[in-house]
């Protein structure tokens, strides 16, 4: 089973992408702030993670730049999934190595499922 | 200041795009026109009373004068220039920071939606439930962050009166401290309150002051470490009462110290803590005490706690 680490701190979110993602056959784990995130991502070597921004701790961008360096989770696929927009923001995550920027309010549920499962589908 | 912050300043283009200004509008340039205008007059004044003025020393006198009087001007110009951009800077950072804090719940609304419309959830049962109790907890939070910036925006234009009449601020503090026993409990709060005997009424505005109670407490409970103990304190002083709580929390670093009552303004050891936060409790607890005619300030250590207190006027 597929392994998806949501490293968010809106708990509603979680649950939310949790559930779909459940049903249909993924296993998700969940952090919510960028400390425990990075330590879940050492300890529990997901297929995919989903990385929000504005996190508490430590900031999602933070959080990518040590995903990148660390040798055991380098090559883990980030999606950054944020309601900030700034184009500098979304430049500067693909510059350090996600796969995708995606931006919160712009997908339904569903939309946003669909896209985690294509990535990790790859 | 080292040689990059200097050369930093100088490059006039990027600090007035900072602001989000035109070139004419941006202090650093007028300053550097200014400056311009100044040297050119002590030039000028100086040609002119060497051409009229016999005596070498009422010229130097004159061309001082001169440049006295523009200097002044010229830092009365540039600092209210300073002061209107800073307040651009700032409208823009709130229109971002808004949009950013209504945008979390709102988002969190929709996709517990999608979700139950979804079908895949069974509304019958506690997991069906508890996200019905997500939609609550969401739209209160929009609806509070809505209630502040519409409180925030009648103090500035000066509607905010405050009604008066003759309450007692130990039992205002009582009944705070009740309603917010559950946030208190889940954040594993130890909250203490001491009270003076026999103390007086006061003469103040009783829904206003438990908005400044309210947001002075629930900061005291947000950014609390482990074994949070929360202190407060009642007590008669000079002509009014005083009201002190003291926790044990993460604390304000020194740089921030001078923003903290400031619209907006999070400091980076409580953004760490927690994301969620407007950022406008204190500039509203700040606003109705000294309205009341009192006194609000603070003292803190970074890692260590803060200490606020207010005073009030017994009439």
């Amino acid at each position: 089973m597929k392994k998806i680490l949501f490293i968010e701190d809106e708990v509603a979110l979680q649950k939310a992408m949790g559930e779909i993602l459940n049903q249909d056959g993924y296993e998700t784990i969940s952090a919510f702030n960028g400390e425990d995130g990075l330590k879940l991502a050492q300890k529990k070597n997901p297929d995919l993670i989903v990385l929000d921004l504005v996190l508490p701790k430590i900031h999602g961008f933070e959080v990518l730049k040590e995903l990148k360096q660390d040798k055991k989770t380098k090559n883990i696929p980030v999606i950054v999934l944020t309601n900030l927009e700034g184009v500098q923001d979304v430049e500067k995550a693909i510059k350090m190595g996600a796969n995708t920027y995606l931006i919160k309010s712009s997908y339904s549920l569903e939309e946003i499922t669909e896209k985690i499962k294509n990535v990790l589908n790859k | 200041m080292n040689l990059k912050n200097i050369f930093e300043q100088l490059d006039l283009p990027a600090q007035c795009r900072k602001y989000g200004l035109s070139l004419w509008e941006c202090p650093q340039f007028l300053f550097f026109v200014m400056g311009l205008v100044i040297i050119s007059s002590i030039l000028v004044s100086y040609a002119i009373g060497m051409k009229y003025i016999d005596d070498p020393y009422i010229v130097a006198l004159v061309v001082i004068a001169i440049t006295l009087i523009l200097l002044i001007l010229a830092y009365i110009i540039t600092r209210s220039f300073e002061r209107m951009a800073e307040a651009n800077r700032m409208k823009s950072e709130f229109v971002s920071i808004v949009s950013h804090q209504l945008r979390a719940p709102l988002s969190n609304l929709k996709w517990t939606i999608d979700l139950l419309l979804s079908e895949k959830i069974n509304l019958e049962q506690e997991k069906g439930l508890e996200f019905l109790e997500v939609l609550e907890q969401n739209t209160q939070r929009m609806g509070d962050l809505i209630s502040d910036l519409l409180m925030v925006s009648r103090i500035e234009q000066g509607k905010f009166v405050p009604r008066k009449k003759s309450i007692s601020l130990k039992e205002l503090v009582d009944e705070v401290i009740k309603e917010m026993s559950i946030f208190c409990k889940v954040n594993n709060a130890n909250v203490t309150f001491e009270p003076e005997e026999n103390l007086p009424q006061i003469f103040s505005d009783p829904s206003q002051t438990k908005i400044a109670i309210t947001n002075l407490l629930d900061n005291a409970i947000r950014y609390i470490n482990d074994n949070g103990k929360i202190e407060m304190k009642l007590a008669k002083k000079d002509k009014g009462l005083y009201f002190e709580i003291k926790d044990n929390g993460v604390g304000i670093p020194e740089g921030d110290k001078k923003h903290i009552f400031q619209k907006f303004f999070r400091s980076q050891n409580a953004l760490k803590k927690q994301t969620s936060g407007s950022g406008l409790g204190l500039y509203i607890a700040k606003s109705i005490i000294e309205k009341a005619g009192g006194k609000i300030d603070f003292k803190s250590q970074e890692g260590h706690g803060s200490t606020f207190w207010f005073t009030l006027p017994l009439k």
